[in-house]
């Protein structure tokens, strides 16, 4: 197998494989998917590593899983190449508005496990869907799905992400997305589970006018370990991209925001949006940002701006001389903090099952 | 009734109030003048509760319980309300969500019903009407692009949604225009009843000439220097506060 | 500042204007890094058996490491063989100022540096470093008048072995990084400054740097204490020859602060940038670091960097003391084919530490020009506090510009804010000024003064006009 990457590389310097790497993988169980949530459009769900029939609608646009070739520079993906069985392969043909998918990925075994499901998604010219994933487990395994998207002209993915992986499992999500001109990726993933998880989009703007959206909301506590990492490429002129990213971590929680802005040479007109806010609940919770910006082009727009802290005293303050009481009033500042990045969720289906699945956070110990 | 006896406090290792006595009788208005940096809003924070501030000495009964010990909310609930002299922006707090939210938890800890959110906006429309407020305000997240007077008309949309017993208002007349002023005024005077009294602390007269006082305090140094009927703020008005603590 | 600012025909420079050379009887160790090399450094100097330990340390740390890959920077490979680690006027030291060859009086005449204190910048003290080794310190009288210590380091070492023994290499070790480890092995001269308690430092001191000879290397080492209350500002200035070959600087600057403490510390950076081809220049690799070891002490490091083919440098603030303050101020123009790769670190230890980095890019021609910066708060900085803001701007569509930050936060109570922005002249700024009839390059001229302005405030007067007239100079041919 293919070596995972180690700290010493500069994309990985935040976060450590190593207690992955101490992992002994056995025979993939079988398993039995619990309950799944009520939705109105059609479903596909993967069992540890596997498409399962029987919970699965047939799809429209849907081909058959096909092993694949890698080339790009990424570890994971090799990893990933040399090992998948079975993916989502989706082709919707230009002009079709395939409304909304679920998606459901669940692992869970007694022994330590690796699924590495390969996920190819084309959209034809002015095609549309809204994918929304579900990603659970029970127990000790290693999820390590690659994603590759293309969009052709005028296309819009909508794409949102609800990570929920069992407390002691490694994630590492690779998303890599070409957009033509015209085309809009927009992305939403919410981190809430995994022992380690790493979120990691390729997004390359290859076509004028193409865009994206990156939101991403961490919310880690215990000894939870969340990176999300994002690289867009600006390859074309009059594109533009914005990368909004906010963590909340408690106890001895490590957030990591890794992103960068490429601009290349003759793209101009960019308008590239980095945002990273961090709130600190503990004294032992850290947060470690990295925003690069990587400009060839003189005719740009480009920001990036961090914030790392508390929560605001004065703010409290204000809440509870109001008549609501301390842990009700820490709620309502961290889910306003959160606001930002939720809002590009518009879709009530999606919204309902992220806000329970961020209701759970608080409630739970 | 409010009993403030020999209040000491301080910020850090600085004295700010150096014996505060103070009594407002329920059912009165009491007004608090006083020249900048005197102590004024420490004695609105410290009496609301905020953190950082250090009573050294002294006690403060509100209805006979001494205050000192409780919890902002639950100051709250027991009714004192404070208007902010800076009220503070909540980005991502949606403003009829929070006083909905304070609303609830205030009523809850008074034993009284809360309220579903049909009763609430009928209540909050109610009330943003009288202060002729803009209904936008609702949608808008708490104080965040409000103008100065907005932020303090929302202060007093707050006040009269959450019923209190006890109002400080803290300089709620500055960034007023002249209609604001009348309506905020308005809105106090409404609540006035034998059950309801108010600290309103103010550097002008032209509140005081809509919220008429029953009694008027000059705050200098940490100390109430000076007492007196409503015409003692005419008075600080002619002379300025060196003359007026001098007499 | 407004009085320092420039009228667009004081803004119309001219180009590089120091890179003549001075014909000057020379002493030359042979080429080449060897530890004898080290050890001719050493005897030449007649230095204590110590410090040729510490330097001999330092060179087996050099052969141990390799160059550091990680910069965004490109250059064919530095064959360290190929150059002179020892260069002086063969001339016994002038005792004083009197003494000092004519020759070099004039050079730094010409660069505007008279050495000569009657004719001297006012409140100014400058050690002059020619090559290898310093050439003349003046003022030094008025100084010690103050208890103030201003001279060469190689005089240190002898005059107050103590001192340099306890605070040498204190804050940047020689194995620190690969151009820290040559310098240690190699340095021949530099400044060193020691205020004494209480002190404030009558006059500003300066150390003017003249690379002259040849494929010879400058490996100057500055070593400055500011112990209890005392204050200095000190200014450094840099000049080379213009020569077809590449140049080597590799200095190394330590500053400390104890309790309540201040150092200034602002750089006029304009070594030979190299020809519009790209041909010539010098490498500029600098460890630069200051600690604020003591409570309330305060270290601001100014620079504006407009020369050298490569510019490699970082100066940092280790924050210590509690309540101690870090500050960069940074502005770094490159054009042609000019590469800088430069930033800070800030490093939060002790409580309620604060610092602000301000960091103003201007990359044109075929250039880049990268801001790379590190802050960190560890555990016990409760109450620390960051605000970070880099700019960008870009002149011309070949040329890059690269924001690298690094935010590493470990503390609860602490705050971090970093900003950056990449944009470039706005067309309609462009078109106010010429319609008020500046040209198209006084305009760009006076527009990037403006943006650097808030850097450009915390340099001491003489220099601010100094790198007013430099900045647009650098830019020359950049537009139209
Ligand atoms: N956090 C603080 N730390 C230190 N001193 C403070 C702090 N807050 C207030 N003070 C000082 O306490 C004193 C009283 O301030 P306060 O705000 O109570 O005055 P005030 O009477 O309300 O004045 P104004 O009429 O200007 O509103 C002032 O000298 C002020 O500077
Ligand atoms: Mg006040």
């Amino acid at each position: 197998m293919t070596a995972l990457p180690t700290k010493k590389l500069e994309a990985w310097r935040y976060t450590d494989l190593r207690a992955l790497e101490r992992l002994s993988f056995g025979e993939v169980p079988a398993a039995a998917v619990p309950d799944l949530p009520a939705f109105a459009g059609p479903r596909v769900v993967f069992a540890n590593g596997r498409m399962s029939q029987a919970l699965s609608a047939r799809l429209d646009h849907a081909q058959d899983f096909a092993p694949v070739q890698e080339h790009g520079p990424q570890s994971l993906a090799h990893i990933n190449a040399e090992q998948a069985q079975d993916g989502l392969t989706l082709s919707v043909p230009a002009g079709v508005d395939a409304g909304a998918l679920l998606m459901v990925s669940y692992n869970a075994g007694e022994m330590p496990f690796a699924a590495h499901l390969r996920h190819r998604i084309t959209l034809g010219a002015n095609a549309r869907l809204m994918l929304i994933e579900l990603v659970k487990g029970d127990g000790v395994y290693w999820h390590n799905p690659v994603t590759d998207i293309s969009l052709h002209d005028g296309a819009v993915l909508t794409h949102i992400r609800l990570q929920q992986e069992s407390a002691e499992a490694f994630n590492t999500t690779l998303i890599r997305a070409n957009i033509a001109a015209g085309a809009g990726y927009e992305h939403f993933t919410a981190t809430i589970g995994a022992k380690l998880s790493r979120t990691e989009l390729h997004v390359s703007l290859l076509g004028e006018q193409a865009r994206t959206d990156l939101n991403a909301a961490q919310l880690l506590r215990g000894e939870q370990h969340g990176d999300f990492t994002a690289v867009v490429r600006h390859a074309a002129p009059n594109c533009a991209s914005r990368q909004t990213v906010k963590s909340v971590l408690a106890d001895e929680a490590h957030g990591v925001f890794q992103g960068r802005v490429e601009v290349a040479k003759g793209a101009q007109k960019t308008d590239g949006y980095q945002m990273s806010r961090a709130l600190l609940l503990s004294d032992h919770a850290t947060m470690d940002i990295k925003p690069e910006l990587e400009i060839f082009a003189d005719d740009v727009k480009c920001s990036h701006g961090a914030t790392i802290g508390a929560l605001d005293a004065e703010q409290l303050f204000y809440l509870r001389s109001r008549g609501i009481d301390e842990p009700e009033a820490r709620a309502m500042l961290i889910h306003a903090f959160l606001e930002e990045a939720f809002a590009p969720v518009t879709d009530e289906a999606a919204h309902g099952l992220l806000i329970e699945a961020i209701g759970k956070w608080w409630t739970t110990p | 009734m409010l009993e403030i006896k020999n209040l000491h406090a301080r910020i850090g290792d600085k004295e700010i109030l150096k014996g505060i006595n103070l009594t407002v009788p329920t059912g009165e208005v009491h007004a608090i003048m006083g020249p900048n940096g005197a102590g004024k809003s420490t004695l609105s924070y410290v009496l609301s509760g905020r953190d950082g501030y250090e009573v050294t000495y002294g006690e403060v009964l509100y209805n006979g319980v001494n205050i000192l010990e409780l919890a902002p909310e639950d100051r709250a609930a027991a009714g004192i309300f404070l208007a902010f002299q800076y009220p503070v922006e909540l980005p991502g707090v949606g403003n009829a969500n929070f006083l909905r939210t304070a609303l609830n938890a205030v009523r809850r800890k008074r034993g009284e019903p809360e309220l579903d959110a049909v009763a609430f906006l009928k209540s909050a429309r109610a009330a943003i009407k009288s202060l002729q407020m803009n209904e936008d305000f609702l949608k808008r997240n708490v104080n965040v692009g409000f103008s100065g007077g907005e932020k303090k008309r929302n202060e007093m949309l707050q006040m009269a949604l959450l019923k209190p017993g006890l109002a400080i208002l803290d300089e709620t007349d500055s960034g007023l225009d002249i209609d604001a002023l009348r309506i905020v005024s308005e809105g106090v005077n409404a609540l006035r009843s034998p059950s309801f009294s108010a600290l309103v602390i103010t550097h002008y007269q032209r509140l005081l000439d809509h919220i008429v006082p029953d009694v008027v305090h000059v705050l200098a140094g940490g100390r109430i220097v000076r007492s007196g009927p409503k015409e003692l703020a005419l008075e600080l008005e002619a002379r300025g506060y060196a003359g007026v603590e001098a007499a | 500042m407004s009085d320092t600012q420039l009228t667009p025909e004081e803004l119309a420079g001219q180009k590089y204007k120091y890179g003549f050379t001075t014909d000057i009887a020379m002493e030359e160790f042979p080429k080449g890094m060897s530890e004898e090399i080290v050890r001719l450094i050493s005897a030449k100097k007649q230095e204590p058996e110590w410090l040729l330990e510490w330097r001999l340390k330092a060179y087996r740390l050099w052969c141990e490491s390799v160059e550091p890959a990680w910069a965004h920077i490109h250059h064919p490979p530095i064959d360290y063989q190929d150059y002179y680690y020892y260069a002086a006027p063969a001339k016994a030291a002038p005792k004083s100022l009197d003494e000092v060859d004519p020759e070099l009086l004039k050079t730094y005449e010409k660069l505007g540096i008279p050495l000569n204190e009657r004719a001297a910048l006012a409140g100014v003290a400058v050690d002059a470093v020619f090559d290898s080794v310093s050439v003349a310190t003046t003022f030094r009288e008025t100084l010690a008048k103050a208890g103030v210590i201003f001279c060469p380091i190689s005089e240190a070492v002898r005059e107050y072995p103590e001192l340099v023994k306890k605070y040498l290499g204190s804050v940047v070790p020689q194995g620190d990084n690969y151009f820290a480890a040559l310098n240690s092995a190699v340095f021949s001269d530099g400044s060193f400054v020691y205020i004494p308690k209480g002190v404030r430092c009558p006059m500003e001191l300066s150390t003017y740097f003249r690379i002259n000879a040849r494929n010879t290397g400058q490996f100057e080492r500055t070593l400055i204490i500011a112990d209890e209350g005392a204050y200095v500002s000190y200014l450094e200035g840099c000049t080379a020859p213009q020569r077809d070959e590449n140049q080597l600087h590799a200095a190394v600057v330590e500053l400390v602060a104890m309790n309540d403490a201040t150092i200034k510390y602002s750089t006029v950076q304009n070594w030979y940038p190299g020809d519009a081809d790209g041909r010539g220049g010098i490498y500029n690799f600098v460890t630069k670091r200051g600690a604020c070891r003591g409570r309330n002490s305060k270290i601001s490091w100014t620079q504006v960097e407009t020369g050298s083919a490569i510019t490699w440098k970082y100066p940092s603030c280790i924050l210590q003391g509690e309540n101690s303050v870090g500050e960069f101020y940074s502005v770094a123009v490159t054009n042609h084919h000019q590469q800088a790769d430069t930033g800070t670190k800030m490093i939060h230890i002790g409580k309620n530490t604060r610092s602000t980095i301000i960091s103003k890019g201007i990359s044109a021609g075929k250039s880049n020009n990268t801001y790379r910066g590190l802050v960190r708060i560890l555990p016990a900085a409760s109450g620390a506090r960051n605000f970070t803001q880099c700019d960008s701007l870009l002149i011309g569509e070949e040329c890059g510009a690269h924001t690298v930050p690094y935010i590493e936060n470990r503390n609860l109570s602490a705050k971090v804010e970093h900003e950056a922005t990449t944009s470039k002249i706005a067309e309609d700024q462009l078109f106010y000024c010429r319609s008020r009839g500046l040209s198209q390059e006084d305009a760009v001229g006076l527009i990037v003064n403006g943006f650097c302005k808030d850097v450009l405030k915390e340099l001491p007067m003489e220099f601010a006009v100094e790198a007013q007239k430099l900045l647009s100079v650098s830019l020359e041919g950049s537009v139209g």
